[in-house]
């Protein structure tokens, strides 16, 4: 069990706001002055591009930002650091794969992609399929709010070339099967690819990209302690070594000839012009930190919070809660809505009370239409987050009530 | 508490004037803002060629504000002239409602005023 009291020390923003609940850590998290610290130290003692100088704080700086991805590597489980290429955050990172697949795509072959998608694994597959006169194919959620293996099956045909599936669903919660679900991808089609969106995943637990058996693998360093501006992208080391770059200039380049430019291998010919070299030395401090905490801790707190949320708020009346029931097949997010009462009133009322939640779509439309839905209120949570953040929720809900009433 | 939800507010959203259907509207539209969810129409009466608005109703589904807004605004244009109400503006909304709005919300606020106008340019 995490000590949050004694966490919550470490994030500065309770010092400055002292009774802020943020239950918003699915958008992004809260930082810790350990990744703050590590950021601002670039900035005092070695702020020199990487891959330039030859000198010792160029030096410095860019065995900082290449210790990071062998840190990110270890992290998740990849085997090889050259399959670590950082971005921008997880939206570039599946952007970049959409246009390496993009170029070889035919008219009539398929993209797969679920219901559940955030926007960032939704709307580049679909504006790829368009564009190539691909087929973009849903494969949506059964009643239980679960992807369901036997659908897929039937989905998928001998024109599948992709496979695009979150990890785990920022509005609904559910985990999926991963490694299940590329095992029948893969035995299906062997030749189809598999994308698997670890921006809610990666944060919040123990991730093996070796044991899943996927071949491209994104998430964001702001949703797990790190800084904005970062996302990293897996991919196996043959399929990145084969993709075209995304992107032309320098730090990708072999050399650059008049009427032709040799390109670097991968990682450094997807990461042209001087990257957010602060950002990733931090990312490596909020790895170390979660290592720290311990990944299994991690996931555990979230589950007994979630339990604990999901009991409470269940008894507010005209309540409804989306996403799985069972706590082992959800991560820390709960989605609802509240009769009569529009998300967006929920929110505003909770921030007079300095409570922060989310209230839309959460970036995740087409799901919500499926639902029925137009929007929801979503409460989420990590590390710093406690059962008194939630009563504080549950209280809040219930004024919102009493104001409405 | 948040002044945004003062009684007046309040009221108009849990019980808003001129919601439903005209019988023979002279001319109806809608509109709605996607990421909040919110969806709005609006039919307007005008008699016998006259230029002022002889009733007015409205429909639709959205946040406190935005139906209030609507709620407000519709009881207020009763009887005025059409050429003053497309001259209304962003401003003359948020004085009705009489409170301080974040940038996010004011689109709420908008959504009657945006109606009200596509209703109107579509009388003939
Ligand atoms: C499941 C999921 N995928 C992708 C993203 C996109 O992350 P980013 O905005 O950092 O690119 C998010 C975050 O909003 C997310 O929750």
């Amino acid at each position: 069990m995490l000590d949050t009291d004694e966490l919550k020390n470490d994030f500065p923003i309770f010092s400055h706001i002292k009774d802020l609940v943020y239950l918003d850590s699915g958008a992004t998290s809260l930082k810790p002055r350990q990744v703050i610290a590590k950021e601002n130290e670039y900035y005092h003692k070695y702020s020199a591009n990487i891959f330039r100088g030859i000198y010792k704080i160029s030096e410095k700086a860019t065995a900082e930002y290449e210790a990071v991805r062998g840190k990110v590597a270890h992290f998740i489980g990849a085997k090889n650091s050259r399959e670590i290429v950082f971005v921008r955050n997880a939206t570039e990172a599946v952007n970049l794969v959409a246009a390496g697949i993009g170029k070889t795509l035919k008219p009539g072959d398929e993209i797969i992609v679920s219901i559940m998608e955030h926007h960032s694994n939704f709307v580049p597959w679909q504006q790829r399929s368009l564009k190539k006169n691909a087929n973009f194919k849903i494969w949506n959620t059964g009643r239980d709010y679960m992807l369901n293996l036997l659908e897929l099956e039937k989905l998928m045909s001998s024109r599948t070339r992709l496979v695009a599936i979150t990890a785990v669903s920022n509005v609904l919660g559910t985990i999926n099967p991963i490694k299940k679900l590329v095992a029948t991808i893969k035995k299906r089609i062997p030749e189809s690819l598999v994308l698997i969106d670890g921006a809610q995943a990666v944060p919040h637990m123990k991730v093996d990209i070796e044991d899943l058996g996927c071949d491209f693998y994104v998430f964001s360093s702001h949703k797990m302690l790190g800084p904005t501006g970062v996302g990293v992208l897996w991919g196996r080391y043959e399929l990145l070594h084969e993709m075209h770059p995304y992107q032309y200039g320098g730090d990708m380049i072999q050399a650059v000839y008049i009427d032709h430019t040799d390109f670097k291998d991968t990682p450094h010919k997807f990461e042209a012009g001087t990257p957010h070299i602060a950002g990733v030395i931090g990312l490596g401090a909020a790895i170390d930190y979660l290592k720290d905490l311990g990944m299994e801790n991690v996931r555990r707190h979230e589950i007994e919070l979630t339990t604990y949320a999901f009991e409470k708020l269940k008894l507010i009346n005209g309540i409804t809660i989306y996403g799985p029931t069972q706590m082992e097949d959800r991560g820390g997010v709960i989605s609802f809505t509240i009769e009569k009462i529009h998300a967006h009133d929920i929110a505003q009322i909770l921030d007079s009370r300095n409570i922060c939640i989310r209230a839309g779509h959460h970036c995740a439309m087409p799901l919500h239409l499926s639902l029925n839905l137009v929007s929801t209120a979503r409460a989420s949570f990590y590390v710093y987050s406690t059962e008194k953040d939630v009563d504080a929720l549950v209280e809040g809900l219930k004024f919102v009530q009493k104001t409405f009433s | 508490m948040d002044l945004i939800y003062r009684e007046q507010i309040l009221e108009h959203y849990k019980h808003p004037f001129n919601f439903g259907v005209l019988d023979n509207p002279s001319s109806e539209a809608s509109d709605n803002i996607v990421s909040c969810g919110d969806s709005l129409s609006m039919q307007v009466l005008v008699k016998n060629k006259s230029s002022l608005v002889a009733d007015i109703k409205f429909q639709g589904s959205g946040c406190a504000i935005s139906i209030a807004s609507a709620s407000m605004l519709t009881e207020s244009v009763k009887g005025q002239k059409i050429g003053d109400l497309k001259n209304l503006s962003k401003n003359d909304i948020l004085t009705m409602l009489g409170i301080e709005l974040s940038p996010t919300r004011v689109k709420c606020a908008l959504l009657s005023l945006e109606v009200l106008h596509k209703t109107l340019n579509q009388l003939t």
